[in-house]
């Protein structure tokens, strides 16, 4: 019976711990569930925290490309606006080069002879070809009578250039004066008269006038006058001058080394008897 | 190399045009005085335009171009004529008689050179 009982007893305290080990387990089991519900969690957590860092990555990259590309925008403009002033100055360079060679030109066949009726010539070639004047006459001091007489001439006769005297007239003011002479009614071809011309250029050895050029029309197509214009007619008033003056004392000195040498000559000649 | 006749009695003006030519890369400039004087040079240099005065003495430069365009070997040659005739009817005559192109003097450098490279360039 004793025997009975402790048996009883014994199987009642190892069911007793048969069901501790049986909740013990299931406390495991659900223990085990949440924590697997929280690495759950936490894998999704990170994974989010991933996606973020990158998007700020890029937003950061973004942001600097932008600031670049408005760098190089500002960048190009500012190149653009340089290269439209280098634009605009070659324009000015090249037309100031072509001026610069007009005036060497012009300067270089003034000078480049001796000879008084070739130097006229040279005048008339530069007024016609590069001011573009169609009716002018040259006038020339003379000493003797105090009047301007007209030695050549362009689109009319000599003959009907009046000689004027110094002082008279807008030809004779512009050569008692020294001054340059330029019509009101410039613009456009203009159609002065004989005495009354639309350009007048004094032509001067410093502040000595040996006689004026005077316009008094340009060529159809000559609208009117540019600055390399202005500048050919200071380059005139000085070289023309002084290259006419030479030739002209040249001109005169050949002829009195002529007349002295047949002077001589006939000196050297044996007396007849 | 392009060879650029330039026809024209002003010593002023040959000079002035030659050296805007000097501007165009590679080319030569031969001058002429006249029209004569320009079919000699046409004999014996091989010419790519001709830069042609019309008053000229001897031969003007109509003339010219009319000799130049009845000669098979040189009638394709541009012809580009420079003068101080600017009236309408003066441009006509010249293109009427075979010029390429007209252009009236006093010359803007630039505007030749332009108009000289639509020639020696195409």
């Amino acid at each position: 019976m004793d025997k009975e009982l402790h048996l009883t007893k014994k199987a009642d305290e190892f069911l007793q711990i048969f069901k501790k080990g049986e909740e013990f387990t299931q406390e495991l089991l659900k223990e085990n569930e949440k924590l697997r519900f929280k690495l759950a969690q936490l894998e999704d957590a990170v994974d989010r925290c991933g996606d973020e860092a990158k998007v700020k990555l890029y937003e950061d990259r973004i942001r600097t490309t932008e600031d670049e590309l408005k760098s190089l925008k500002d960048r190009y403009r500012q190149v653009e606006e340089e290269n439209k002033d280098f634009a605009v100055k070659y324009i000015e360079v090249e037309e100031e080069n072509n001026n610069l060679a007009n005036l060497y030109v012009a300067s270089y066949q003034l000078h480049s002879t001796l000879d008084f009726n070739e130097v006229l010539k040279i005048v008339l070639e530069i007024v016609i070809n590069l001011i573009g004047a169609e009716r002018f006459a040259v006038l020339l001091i003379e000493e003797k009578t105090n009047e301007l007489v007209p030695v050549a001439t362009e689109g009319m006769s000599i003959a009907n250039i009046p000689k004027v005297k110094f002082g008279e007239g807008i030809i004779g003011t512009v050569a008692k004066e020294g001054e340059s002479y330029f019509s009101e009614h410039v613009q456009g071809r203009g159609n002065g008269s004989e005495e009354d011309p639309i350009v007048s250029i004094p032509l001067k050895i410093k502040e000595h006038v040996i006689g004026v050029i005077a316009i008094y029309s340009l060529l159809a197509q000559k609208e009117k006058f540019s600055n390399i214009d202005y500048e050919l007619f200071n380059l005139l008033a000085g070289h023309a001058a002084t290259a006419i003056f030479s030739s002209k004392l040249y001109t005169q000195s050949e002829r009195k080394l002529t007349t002295i040498q047949s002077f001589l000559d006939l000196l050297k000649e044996k007396p007849r008897r | 190399m392009p060879n650029i006749l330039v026809v024209e009695d002003s010593p002023t003006m040959r000079q002035l045009i030659s050296f805007a030519m000097k501007r165009i890369s590679n080319s030569k400039v031969i001058e002429a005085t006249d029209g004569v004087d320009a079919l000699k040079k046409l004999s014996s240099e091989k010419v790519d335009l001709i830069l042609a005065d019309i008053n000229m003495p001897v031969m003007d430069g109509l003339k010219l171009v009319s000799l130049v365009r009845g000669n098979p070997s040189y009638k394709n040659i541009p012809v580009i004529i420079i003068t101080t005739e600017g009236a309408e009817e003066d441009k006509k005559k010249a293109i009427a008689i075979g010029a390429n192109a007209y252009l009236p003097k006093p010359i803007q450098t630039q505007e030749l050179i332009k108009l000289v490279n639509t020639f020696i360039s195409g």
